[in-house]
């Protein structure tokens, strides 16, 4: 289902260099018209709808409409991704709502130390299975 | 046609950024995050520089970018050694039991990492309650600690993954960071940056020494100069033409943007690859791609014919009969074969019954557990297949109210999930010379047959079902190796023949032949004489949908059909040197595509060498229906010569380490 940008609410990210869509779209797809200041996808038909650029958009204007190749029209699903939290709220085509919350992290984000508290490299160790983080010995078949 | 090449003379001079590093890490996935994370506390007291290159943002590369509602592969309880009886099975027999097991007694520190980090996972409590990963943490045990996981399946757990690809990167952002101030290099984590081409050592045509590319934002070649490498980008997606050829050619089941890089890249040097006749082919909720995994194991939903028929045991006596012991448990090809029978016989749609899993669990449970259940079941596809959602809220589909259709997609080519096309790499040493594996093992564990090239993932061959903590642990398994490759090299210092810029020129000829002819057409589209890359990817998905036993041949391919494929896939090799690109985003594009074409003449040619039906379901070969143990039960190694740009064919044997 490809992104589009809603003109009302985009605001290109204020003139920075990149949009915030711009930066996380894994497949290159949102380009920032410098004219219009506005973001849009390029290259719908290589869009996965990862939602990747709807969650991060600060103003929330970038939306996924069905793919028209084999989507009836009428539905969305919106998330609102916080710190913890993902709310997702679906819109069916027959109008009716659901909305779920779930979580999406148990720690701050930036919080990560990924060497604290581990020892120094013992590198008699560097020639064999085990990763550093390993305690006892692995087994071999 | 006149051969075109690229002086720079109709397109503007990139500037061209030289990096040296020590270890070069081409990907940005769970792989080379895995890579990252361990290769840097090994690397950096030592002064070795780590480095990675990542084609988009690494908090969302790869094929885990959306997020996933499960780890497919943590052993917990269960024995490594029947974790390698499951991925054989599933495999139809055939794969390296060196690399499967030393992924198995690896994977689970991955997952406690995960964890530790803040991945939310789902929990078993004492009085046999199942709560999430949040609620989890707050009155249960961490995996570590002896906290029991919620088991989808003997080797899946359930998580909330929405942010798993995120937390994982910033693992691996901050072990790059202090490898970076250690080392005090200026930058050593490069996104958006494509690399297309690895060139080799000036003194060794078999050693990697450069891995040359694009910024795909700015007007910057790179070139990254390394003692070792390792090429982690993914499997390959779109190289046949899809079920939805409108928008809907997006909503592919694997990432989109795989494109073989993987594969092309390291044939081209001339590494060796192992079972690329081996592809994927899910059998997913149609159009949507979402996930069926928990709804067989978790919500145990069935799947029928349009008569409410067990297809596979309907089918089953007869596939035994073809098909012999490797019927005996229908794996994840053999179901795809009884489904098509139903298809073809026209008892579709085949429907994944919803509504009768949520009517058996009304029997044992309250409204409140339903609601529960409910919930479950959106964020199964929340969490990892959103499309799936969209589509059944257009469709006014509420699952416990209606079934939902099931369809065998296009055909995926990749080696971490169901499937092991790959790299041919070396094994761990000690189960290597345990057992005598002398032609799995020359020196460095996951290393390519080309010096100093490593892989891991998508990338490394013959080992399926890794999934994305597999993935993760095996890039680990060849972050650490490569330390040990740089030790083992210190005075190794990387030489090309040419200077940068003949490398760059090559790779910005799409560019060139843009500019040189775009005005000769009133319409840029159009004009004889190139060829814009989506056209090529076009004609691309056509020869390998109608000759390599794409989905409208029921996968139906022969000697014949593949000789009349690859001939015309030797004509859009020639004229891919005639891709034309308007922009750095194209330019992305005319790479991509041509990793594809090269990607998918290994899959025809592979296909080609096996004169058999080794996995029924995925594909057939009408003039060799049957599987030929007596012949085929062995590993089918590629090469291209890199002298004379022939392809080369070599039978393996495969050999059991783990008894049946």
């Amino acid at each position: 289902m490809p992104s589009y940008v809603i003109n009302e609410k985009c605001d290109g990210c204020k003139g920075q260099e990149r949009t915030a869509c711009m930066y996380i779209c894994p497949n290159d797809l949102m380009k920032l018209d410098r004219d219009r200041m506005k973001a849009y996808n390029q290259e719908p038909e290589q869009c996965w709808e990862c939602y990747n650029c709807v969650k991060i958009c600060p103003q929330q204007a970038v939306e996924v409409r069905g793919y028209q190749d084999f989507c009836p029209m009428g539905a969305n699903v919106i998330p609102l991704r916080g710190t913890d939290a993902i709310m997702w709220t679906i819109k069916f085509r027959d109008g009716s709502l659901k909305r779920f919350k779930f979580p999406i992290r148990t720690t701050p984000e930036g919080s990560i130390e990924p060497y604290a508290g581990r020892p120094e490299p013992d590198y008699n160790k560097l020639k064999g299975p085990g990763f550093f983080t390993h305690e006892s010995e692995l087994p071999t078949p | 046609m006149e051969k075109e090449t690229c002086t720079f003379s109709y397109c503007a001079e990139p500037e061209i950024i030289e990096v040296e590093t020590d270890i070069l890490l081409i990907g940005g996935g769970m792989a080379a995050c895995g890579a990252a994370f361990e290769a840097c506390y090994w690397a950096t007291p030592k002064g070795i520089k780590v480095t990675m290159v990542d084609k988009a943002a690494t908090d969302r590369s790869g094929a885990v970018a959306m997020g996933l509602s499960a780890i497919n592969t943590y052993m917990g309880e269960n024995d490594p050694a029947d974790y390698v009886r499951y991925v054989r099975g599933d495999l139809m027999g055939i794969i390296r039991e060196d690399l499967v097991y030393d992924l198995g007694r690896h994977v689970d520190d991955s997952v406690h990492l995960f964890e530790e980090w803040g991945l939310p996972i789902w929990k078993t409590l004492e009085d046999g309650k199942k709560v999430d990963g949040a609620e989890g943490l707050k009155v249960g045990k961490r995996l570590k600690d002896g906290g029991k996981p919620v088991r989808s399946g003997r080797w899946q757990i359930m998580i909330n993954g929405e942010s798993y690809k995120v937390i994982v990167a910033e693992a691996a952002k901050k072990a790059l960071e202090y490898n970076r101030q250690a080392t005090g290099v200026e930058q050593n984590h490069f996104e958006r940056v494509f690399i297309v081409k690895l060139v080799p050592d000036k003194n060794n045509p078999n050693r990697v020494a450069a891995a040359v590319g694009f910024s795909v934002r700015e007007h910057k070649a790179y070139v990254f100069k390394a003692k070792c490498m390792l090429i982690a980008g993914g499997g390959c997606v779109n190289v046949f033409r899809p079920r939805s050829i409108g928008e809907g050619m997006g909503r592919t089941w694997f990432a989109v943007w795989n494109s073989g890089s993987t594969y092309a890249m390291p044939a081209q040097l001339g590494a060796k690859m192992v079972l690329m006749e081996n592809r994927f082919v899910p059998a997913r909720f149609k159009d949507g791609y979402g996930p069926v995994g928990a709804w067989f194991l978790f919500f145990k939903a069935k799947a029928t014919n349009a008569l409410g028929e067990d297809y596979c045991a309907k089918h089953h006596e007869a596939l035994k009969q073809q098909y012999g012991k490797y019927a005996e448990v229908l794996g994840t090809a053999l179901r795809n074969d009884a489904m098509m029978r139903e298809m073809k016989a026209g008892f579709g749609p085949i429907w994944m019954r919803t509504d009768l899993a949520f009517e058996e669990a009304k029997k044992h449970m309250d409204a409140k557990e339903l609601k529960h259940l409910e919930a479950e079941a959106w964020e199964d596809f929340l969490d990892m297949t959103i499309a799936q959602a969209g589509l059944w809220a257009a469709n006014n589909i509420r699952p416990e109210e209606k079934p939902s259709e099931l369809m065998p997609s296009e055909p995926y080519l990749l080696g971490s999930h169901a499937g092991c096309a790959g790299l041919w790499c070396s094994g761990p040493e000690d189960i290597c010379k345990k057992h005598g594996l002398d032609e799995y093992f020359w020196g460095y564990n996951r290393m390519t047959t080309v010096d100093g090239l490593f892989t891991a993932g998508d990338g490394c061959g013959a080992s399926g079902h890794k999934f994305s903590s597999g993935s993760h642990a095996e890039g680990r398994i060849a972050g650490k190796e490569m330390v040990r490759y740089v030790l083992d090299h210190m005075d190794y210092k990387p030489e090309i023949e040419k200077p940068a810029k003949e490398y760059v020129a090559e790779i910005f000829l799409p560019f060139e032949i843009y500019e040189k002819y775009k005005n000769y057409t009133t319409d840029p589209q159009v004009n004889p004489h190139y060829i814009r890359p989506r056209l090529l990817q076009m004609r691309l998905m056509k020869i390998m949908d109608e000759y390599v036993a794409g989905t409208s041949y029921w996968y139906m391919t022969s000697k014949t059909m593949l000789e009349e494929g690859l001939r015309q896939l030797e004509l859009l090799k020639e004229d891919a040197v005639r891709m034309a690109a308007a922009d750095h985003h194209e330019l992305m594009r005319c790479w991509e595509n041509y990793h594809r074409i090269l990607t998918g003449e290994a899959h025809a040619r592979h296909i080609l060498f096996r004169e058999e039906t080794r996995y029924p379901g995925y594909y057939y070969r009408g003039d060799f229906p049957n599987i030929d143990d007596e012949n085929w039960k062995c590993f089918t190694v590629s090469r291209i010569n890199p002298e004379t740009g022939q392809w080369e064919f070599e039978k393996v044997p495969y050999k059991q380490i783990i008894p049946d």
